[in-house]
């Protein structure tokens, strides 16, 4: 496909993404070096080595990392299950991990609010069962909690993806060549599946690392993680240069963690869908 | 048993994602506008929810939006995919690399630039320039899933329909079109969800008098979410898993059978 | 053909607006700006029917999400209802239109004492009329506390620890802090804000979350103990769990005043002032009140309140001039405003 006229055919492509990704994100650049006054500034930027900036990026940086460290454990061998499964229920299955998606992520949230508070279903289950109560609400753990339910999709579906591309002939061939299925798993599956795996992590550490609604929701508001910060430099504060300052910052460790997934996934094969 | 034991394990997760779904449903059964009080069984919320008609229109705008969004950017992203597997490698990582950002820059982030961005073209804020910044963030999702897509085609097949004297339009619609739909389709569906899950940016970016249910959701939420949004959601739900379940027992899938045998 | 049949509906969806009914109106348009369920949704009908002028309604959560939206002028509204201190912001950036006092005759069903206390932030009472105003106090359980609570240190005693419910807001939790230490809420002096920062820090270990809008539902599902709540929340929760009773501190507290405001570049600032007149009857400042139980200042409409417990509620109307460290907030300038955020981001952190 390699003709002049289909390589016009990113043009809109090409101009929309000028319009509307590289201005704005030029923006962000100038109000994040820039004070109120426009004067430049590194001011905003170097902010992030206050004690009360940093504490929030570690905390959020150690929060992503568990909750993506879970998702991958509960998604693997889900994706394994799913993707052994008859294939032309692929679609459905699809859906039924976007569908929660559809209703709206506050209400999501604060239904697991009433699920997990003191006086919430699951400890009035529990109690009535004599079973000791679960007290995790305005936790970190409610956090991380949090990030699971609501960032597992995008893990399980790059995975799934992946392991469904897997030539079914591979395992069949490590298997009549003597390998156990332990050994299949280590030395064929997992390797074919690095780039499912890769895309998925990014995929929910990325949003994980920047949330604030779910610390608001489910932490209480007593866990100050970067996301917030930046959420009230923009919303209360109306602190604009900072909030961009911080949020420069912030990309850069999305453009590692982009760096990571661009050098493990050379093809893009693992991409979301 | 290691069966059994798959099947306890995939309930078990849809036990997890499908439970707020089910407090959800029953909220909105809830005779008490409080969400921590059961104040007996009522379908009093569905009953006004029909003639509520600032949430009915909002409903309309969120689904419009998504859908429109979700078409105009399928059809930039998937031409866009299409064109970047014949680029230069230089080119095509910067491509990605601009793609990528909207998914990974900070809502609010997004949001205040693109209204900034407004403001200095002195656009007018309504319908359109929340449709306009929907497209811009789901663009990178159709990208992201048509793109893997492509790359799996056969070179050799589009180029054989054309010495067969296919014109290059049509050796695409027969022969990489068909190939590539899957990915389009599911593209598609991740921009329209995005599309009805976003707040912050259609916050920013919304003009007077128009409301989607996430920005009606949010401005509830310091007065206390109004349980009709409860009976909408269920409604939803509900709506959209009896089609799903639909669609996969119609007969235009009985291709599933014969499959199934391989 | 599955996918026939989706496109085919969402599309039906999609095409619906445009068969939408455009229903004219003679008199032209007003833009309002309000908070989130703010208003009974009727009234607005009503005021459509019987001035003839189309309303399109906006809403926003806080006043800091609205100030931006409105100085970029990113949608022109013709009315807006912030809060005390976010109208003095305003009025000092020049972005407020004064008001005609000619088009707004029903301004004088409001008790004068709220344009006295309007005054500390609309000198001149030129350009606000009060909306909704009330006070921010403590909502107790009876049931799950030792002894009644009537101050603000008893959020300090420890053996409340995980039982109290603290407002997720700057200026809300720095003045029950400055209210502790018997300061201003309006103080810049830095050695009084270290202190009450201090106090917030230690406070920390006790409180069960930091919360906004989720201290009335945790409260009426019993819980937290103590919540620190907006007085137009108290007849409401009250209502749905009869063990909470709401006090109004010792130690003294804020008083607050929504009010209806027209912004300087509003298109139709006549049809504004129509709007505002109307918010002003007496019949329509009831049905509001009704609807949203957050105080009234409009007297005549509080006389026609039937409810006789209610219309003498110390909760809903309390007796102000009872009190005498009552304060409203002021605006406290660009300065101010980064100190106080930036002692708030500390307590937060740690």
């Amino acid at each position: 496909m390699k003709n002049k006229f289909v390589k016009w055919l990113s043009l809109p492509y090409a101009v929309w993404s000028i319009a509307f990704i590289i201005i704005p994100l030029l923006m962000v650049f100038y109000f994040g070096f820039t004070d109120k006054t426009g004067k430049p500034t590194l001011a905003n930027i170097m902010s992030i080595s206050l004690p009360v900036h940093f504490k929030s990026l570690l905390i959020a940086l150690l929060l992503s990392l568990i909750s993506t460290i879970i998702c991958l454990l509960l998604s693997y061998p889900l994706a394994m299950i799913l993707s052994s499964m008859n294939k032309d229920n692929n679609k459905l299955m699809i859906l039924i991990f976007v569908l929660p998606m559809w209703m709206n992520f506050l209400l999501r949230t604060l239904a697991w609010q009433t699920l997990l508070e003191n006086e919430g279903v699951i400890n009035t289950i529990l109690r009535s069962l004599h079973l000791p109560a679960l007290k995790i609400i305005n936790t970190p753990y409610a956090i991380v909690f949090g990030m699971i339910y609501n960032f597992l999709p995008f893990m399980v579906l790059p995975i799934y993806n992946v392991l469904c591309k897997i030539d079914k002939n591979l395992l069949n061939a490590a298997r009549d060549l003597g390998a156990n299925e332990v050994q299949t798993f280590f030395k064929v599956t997992l390797p074919l599946s690095v780039p499912g795996i890769i895309s998925g992590i990014t995929m929910v550490f990325v949003p994980a690392l920047t949330t604030f609604v779910i610390s608001d929701l489910l932490g209480g508001s007593k866990i100050l993680l970067i996301g917030n910060v930046i959420e009230q430099e923009f919303t209360l504060n109306s602190n604009w240069n900072l909030g961009s300052g911080l949020s420069i910052v912030l990309m850069l460790f999305i453009v590692i963690s982009m760096i990571i997934t661009a050098v493990f996934d050379k093809d893009g094969e693992g991409s979301a869908l | 048993m290691a069966n059994v034991l798959k099947k306890i394990y995939i309930a078990l997760i849809f036990i997890f994602l499908y439970a707020p779904m089910a407090v959800l449903i029953v909220l909105s059964f809830n005779s008490s506008k409080s969400r921590s009080k059961w104040g007996g069984f009522t379908f009093k919320w569905y009953a006004k929810l029909l003639s509520d008609s600032s949430i009915m229109e909002a409903l309309i705008t969120t689904l419009s939006l998504a859908l429109l969004s979700a078409l105009i950017a399928t059809f930039i992203g998937t031409i866009a995919a299409i064109a970047m597997t014949g680029m230069k490698k230089s080119t095509r990582t910067l491509m990605m690399g601009i793609t990528n950002i909207p998914m990974l820059n900070a809502e609010i982030v997004t949001g205040i630039s693109l209204m900034l961005l407004f403001i200095f073209f002195n656009v007018k804020f309504g319908f359109t320039t929340i449709l306009l910044a929907h497209i811009s963030f789901n663009i990178p999702y159709v990208i992201l899933s048509v793109l893997p897509r492509i790359k799996q085609l056969n070179p050799s097949a589009y180029e054989a329909a054309m010495d067969l004297g296919a014109s290059p339009f049509k050796a695409f619609f027969k022969v990489v079109f068909p190939d590539i739909l899957p990915g389009v389709f599911s593209g598609m569906l991740m921009a329209f969800t995005m599309s009805i899950d976003d707040f912050i940016i259609t916050h920013f970016t919304k003009g007077a008098g128009v409301d989607t249910l996430s920005t009606k959701i949010y401005s509830q939420v310091r007065k206390g979410i109004d349980p009709k949004m409860y009976a909408l959601s269920s409604v939803i739900f509900i709506t959209v898993l009896a089609l799903l379940i639909l669609i996969n027992l119609l007969p235009g899938s009985g291709k599933k059978t014969k499959k199934e045998k391989h | 053909m599955k996918k026939v049949f989706l496109f085919g509906l969402l599309a039906t969806l999609t095409l619906l607006p445009v068969f939408g009914c455009g229903k004219s109106y003679k008199n032209g348009e007003v833009y309002v700006y309000n908070w989130g369920e703010y208003i009974d949704p009727d009234v607005l009908e009503m005021f459509e029917k019987d001035t003839q002028i189309k309303v399109i309604y906006d809403e926003y959560e806080t006043n800091e999400m609205m100030y931006p939206k409105v100085e970029a002028g990113a949608v022109v509204y013709d009315v807006v209802c912030p809060s005390d201190y976010m109208i003095k912001k305003m009025i000092d950036n020049d972005m407020l239109a004064e008001l005609n006092w000619d088009n707004i005759p029903n301004a004088e069903n409001i008790g004068a004492q709220y344009f006295e206390t309007s005054k500390e932030f609309d000198p001149e009472n030129k350009y606000s009329v009060p909306y909704c105003w009330g006070t921010v106090g403590i909502l107790y359980n009876e049931t799950m506390v030792d002894e009644p609570i009537t101050k603000w240190a008893q959020l300090w005693d420890p053996k409340y620890k995980n039982q109290i419910l603290m407002q997720n807001s700057v200026r809300d939790a720095f003045m029950v802090a400055l209210k502790l230490n018997g300061y201003s809420m309006n103080t810049t002096n830095n050695d009084e804000l270290q202190i009450a920062k201090q106090s917030l820090l230690d406070q920390k270990p006790l409180v069960q979350a930091y919360v906004v809008d989720q201290v009335r539902d945790k409260m009426i599902g019993n819980e937290a103990a103590i919540g620190v709540i907006y007085s137009g929340e108290a007849i409401y929760t009250q209502r749905e769990n009869e063990n909470l009773v709401y006090v109004i501190p010792e130690e003294g507290t804020n008083v607050w005043i929504d009010s209806w405001v027209i912004p300087k570049n509003a298109k139709n600032k006549e049809n504004a002032e129509i709007f505002i007149n109307y918010m002003c009857k007496p019949e329509i400042a009831l049905k509001n009140f009704d609807f949203i139980t957050y105080s009234t200042p409009n007297d005549a409409a509080r006389e026609l309140i039937e409810d006789e417990d209610i219309r003498n509620s110390e909760i809903a109307f309390p007796d102000l001039t009872k009190y005498n460290n009552l304060e409203t907030y002021k605006y406290l300038g660009e300065d101010g405003d980064e100190l106080y955020n930036s002692l708030w981001k500390e307590v937060k952190s740690e």
